[in-house]
């Protein structure tokens, strides 16, 4: 039986103490009466039912996901959870669980596949949740492909029962994982600025949420204006900037502790701030006497690199997922453009040639794109273009939309849309080929989103 | 009346617009900056406050989009607070940079501050000591005209002396 112990990376004082176990099953360890031709390796499964993720206008998959088994009402959330991760990401369709034929009573017995083809449901998800001696939740579940009549998952999991949303989270992207073939994105946490108050004495606090929007908790007061946040690659970091004291400056802090540091002693404002990704680095813009100036920090040895030297306003910095590029903003050859650079400064060259300025580029995960915000025309756009400059797609356009952040899978780009009038930002998300536009929940206005990586 | 949209963090420039509101004389473009232009006696402001250099000199000035050249209307603002800050030699200021709100935020930021260097530096060529002056820029984060048109964006986009009082 192949066990592995999977340590949570994202513990926090109180709600994010999360200890999940995760293996890998081999049903019949279980114990229950099994057909033997159903137990199948994890992995081993060559699935019928998959989706092509590759084309624009994508049609939702149908599956049917049911209320897992459970002494309480936890296993009907569980599903919910994963039955609403799924279909925000416009690739499925949760069918309505008042067309199920069959009732689930045992997750561990072949379904009648035939009940569940008739609805269409092309995959079908059962499990079980039930506590251990020691208080633990174990959850196991099940991912059926109906028409193949074929196991492709079977997995259980441990956690403490306060962590059973991230029971769900974990399950639903192994379920995008197996049905689309790219690595899922909903157990992830996004930190954006919560905005309350009127437009001119706005409030501004960092916020963490689930990716979902649940357990949303604030990590400052609102005492000091903070912008800008952004997740540590590979800690629980965030680096941020904040005018504390009157002066503007990139700081870090640590989602466990609470405790924060100005990043680096600069004579001046430093703002824009971004992870390398191996997380060593916050590289950042610093002005000076009206000039931005792109540098970096090296977080063990404290040393900073300057990387441009214009009398322009260089920002926006953001690494290539292999560390060794850099785009970023420029106004050096007039409006605002998109610039490439080595990760030593050398060979600056400019990306983005069409009309109106372009800013706030982000290099996506996956490394084939960078998505930035365009003005133009009196719109705010949010686009995609190649590292090259070729290819530029808008994505969406309206009065202002800004500050793209990629889902650690670069499939989804989520960002902040200002509505003309009294109202606030609002949060969105939308997919790549520029559909299956979403709103993301927020109890306040919310700007500047930040996605992080999977969570471990 | 935009202006009395304008509710500004700062009591006394609330003062000064809801005067502007009554008085009816208010422009869209060009924001009176001065008692002489407000049509106003000169009032009891503390020499040397705050009040003093909002209301009878003017305490703030305004950029055209993305820029950050000091129009000859400011340039004007600026000489009456050179000639003031001259008068009160113990008086350090903030100059503090904004941009409006059609903008990215890091790339504000960024405008804001050239925007306060470039009145810092005015301020410096007509004598007022370097040491006197400090800058800080808060991008989009401080608009005082919240409405979404020009006659608000213009009134963001601006400098405003803050008096710091005795200079260290």
């Amino acid at each position: 039986m192949s066990l592995y112990r999977k340590d949570n990376q994202f513990p926090a004082p109180r709600a994010f103490m999360a200890h999940i176990r995760r293996a890998a099953v081999f049903w019949a360890v279980f114990g229950h009466v099994l057909m033997v031709s159903l137990v199948l390796m994890p992995g081993t499964a060559h699935a019928v039912v998959e989706i092509d993720i590759t084309k624009g206008n994508v049609e939702a998959l149908p599956l049917a996901i049911t209320d897992f088994a459970s002494k309480d009402d936890i296993g009907a959330k569980i599903a919910s959870v994963i039955a609403d991760d799924l279909k925000r990401s416009g690739l499925f369709a949760p069918i309505n669980k008042a067309a199920f034929i069959q009732k689930i009573t045992d997750p561990n017995l072949s379904p009648r596949f035939e009940d569940w083809r008739v609805i269409n449901a092309q995959a079908l998800v059962v499990g079980r949740v039930t506590a251990e001696a020691d208080g633990r939740l174990r959850t196991e579940f099940r991912l059926w492909d109906t028409f193949a009549a074929e196991q492709l998952i079977g997995q259980q999991f441990f956690t403490q029962p306060e962590n059973w949303r991230r029971v769900a989270h974990i399950i639903a992207d192994a379920i995008y994982e197996k049905l689309t073939g790219e690595k899922g994105y909903f157990d992830t946490r996004v930190v954006f600025v919560s905005e309350s108050g009127p437009r001119n004495d706005r409030k501004k606090r960092l916020a963490i949420m689930d990716q979902d929007s649940a357990n949303l908790r604030f990590l400052t007061q609102g005492d000091d204006l903070v912008l800008t946040p952004r997740f540590s690659p590979s800690r629980q970091e965030v680096t941020y900037m904040s005018f504390a004291n009157g002066q503007p400056r990139v700081y870090l802090l640590q989602l466990e502790t609470g405790q924060r540091e100005i990043v680096g002693n600069f004579p001046g404002m430093t703002f824009s701030p971004r992870f390398s990704p191996d997380g060593q680095k916050v590289i950042m813009s610093l002005e000076q006497n009206g000039d931005a100036n792109i540098y970096t920090m090296d977080l063990r040895s404290r040393k900073t690199t300057r990387l441009t030297n214009t009398t322009a306003i260089d920002t926006s910095p953001s690494y290539s997922p292999e560390g060794q590029q850099i785009v970023f903003e420029s106004d050096r050859g007039g409006r605002q453009q998109l610039y490439v650079m080595n990760a030593d400064g050398s060979n600056q060259k400019r990306i983005s040639f069409g009309d109106g300025s372009y800013s706030t580029p982000v290099w996506s995960p996956r490394g084939d794109l960078i998505a930035f915000t365009k003005q133009s025309g009196g719109k705010f756009s949010i686009g995609v273009m190649r590292p090259d400059g070729s290819g530029e797609r808008i994505l969406t356009t309206g009065f202002h939309n800004e500050g793209p952040t990629w889902s650690p899978n670069g499939r989804v780009i989520m960002f902040f849309r200002q509505p003309a009038g009294a109202a606030g930002p609002q949060l969105y998300s939308i997919d790549l080929t520029g559909y299956n536009e979403e709103r993301v929940q927020t109890p306040e206005f919310g700007s500047d989103p930040a996605w992080s990586p999977l969570l471990k | 009346m935009n202006l009395l949209m304008s509710v500004s963090r700062n009591p006394l420039v609330l003062g000064l617009a809801v005067a502007l509101a009554l008085s009816g004389c208010a422009s869209k473009n060009s924001l009176p900056n001065s008692p002489g232009e407000l049509g106003l006696a000169a009032n009891g402001a503390a020499p040397g406050s705050q009040q003093d250099l909002t209301l009878n000199v003017g305490d703030r000035i305004f950029f055209d989009t993305d820029s950050s050249a000091i129009r000859t209307d400011s340039a004007a603002t600026l000489d009456r607070q050179a000639q003031w800050l001259a008068k009160y030699p113990n008086d350090a200021v903030l100059i503090e940079g904004n941009a409006d709100e059609r903008g990215t935020r890091a790339y504000n930021l960024a405008l804001g501050a050239r925007r306060a260097a470039a009145t810092r530096s005015y301020l410096i060529s007509k004598g007022v000591s370097a040491a006197r002056i400090k800058t800080i820029s808060y991008g989009k984060e401080r608009p005082v005209a919240v409405c979404d048109d020009i006659s608000c964006w213009s009134q963001n986009r601006r400098a405003v002396t803050v008096v710091r009082g005795a200079s260290s």
